[in-house]
């Protein structure tokens, strides 16, 4: 009781509580994970050459491996304590989505399997998908008045 | 080189991932989103495949690469079999990471249950 507060008077006394966002070593951190993981990934890739595939065929098994691997950690838990290091470092490469698509699925398993489970896998990776999927659309049909 | 290459490179989109988060405070779904659009766009100008060549996994490792094959994929398809090609290339180039992402995320639902806070 009384202790109602505004938006805006809330966002003040979050941001005089907040320390003062260091940016430059947010990106440091950022810079340092998501490099990694780049590495993890060209690593992949030289393998994949080595056993003689295309370029396209391992770029594919690149971020599916990456993909797996980062759904195993977030279901260990684990993704989540690099994410709270790192940032943006593990959200904006391909672990990331991975990240994203796991994690609710995990978490909303109590909640049934098609309406919990079914539904929140897609909860960020559905967003993605179909704006992804939607540019691509018109990306091809420009490509095609173009050719 | 191409380690190095791929780590610069891959760091250096990471942070600007950073960079509009903390300046701007957009939800990391947003980020994704934001992220495999501007991707899409790049590849379809062409503009993002070189950088593909320089930085290998560098480049296609962050979600950009993703965009990217999405409309590569698409374009790949319209020269193969006409406007029809715009609608079932994007998701046909994608469609290993997606499956993958979803199947993986649905065995480890069934293994693991949600950490307790």
């Amino acid at each position: 009781m009384g202790k109602e507060i505004s938006k805006q008077e809330y966002q003040k006394m979050v941001e005089k509580k907040s320390p003062n966002s260091p940016i430059l070593y947010n990106c440091i951190k950022a810079f340092i994970v998501g490099g990694i993981i780049c590495c993890i990934g060209q690593f992949i890739m030289n393998c994949c050459r080595l056993f003689g595939m295309t370029i396209e065929m391992s770029q594919i098994y690149t971020s599916s491996i990456l993909i797996f691997i980062a759904s195993l950690l977030t279901g260990l838990g684990l993704y989540s304590k690099i994410g709270h290091f790192a940032g943006a470092g593990s959200i904006v490469p391909i672990t990331g989505f991975s990240n994203s698509v796991t994690s609710p699925a995990i978490e909303f398993k109590k909640e049934g399997f098609i309406l919990g489970l079914g539904a929140k896998i897609f909860v960020v990776a559905g967003p993605v998908i179909l704006y992804g999927v939607l540019t691509s659309v018109v990306v091809g049909v420009i490509y095609y008045f173009l050719l | 080189m191409d380690y190095l290459k791929a780590f610069i490179v891959g760091g250096l989109i990471c942070v600007l991932g950073q960079i509009l988060i903390d300046k701007t405070k957009l939800t990391s779904a947003r980020i994704l989103v934001f992220f495999v659009i501007s991707g899409c766009i790049l590849g379809g100008l062409g503009w993002y495949q070189k950088l593909v060549d320089f930085a290998g996994a560098g480049a296609t490792v962050p979600l950009f690469g993703f965009g990217n094959s999405l409309a590569i994929g698409a374009m790949e398809e319209v020269k193969k079999v006409g406007l029809i090609g715009a609608i079932s290339g994007g998701l046909k180039a994608t469609s290993a990471g997606i499956t993958v992402a979803i199947t993986s995320a649905f065995i480890m639902a069934l293994i693991f249950n949600p950490k307790e806070k």
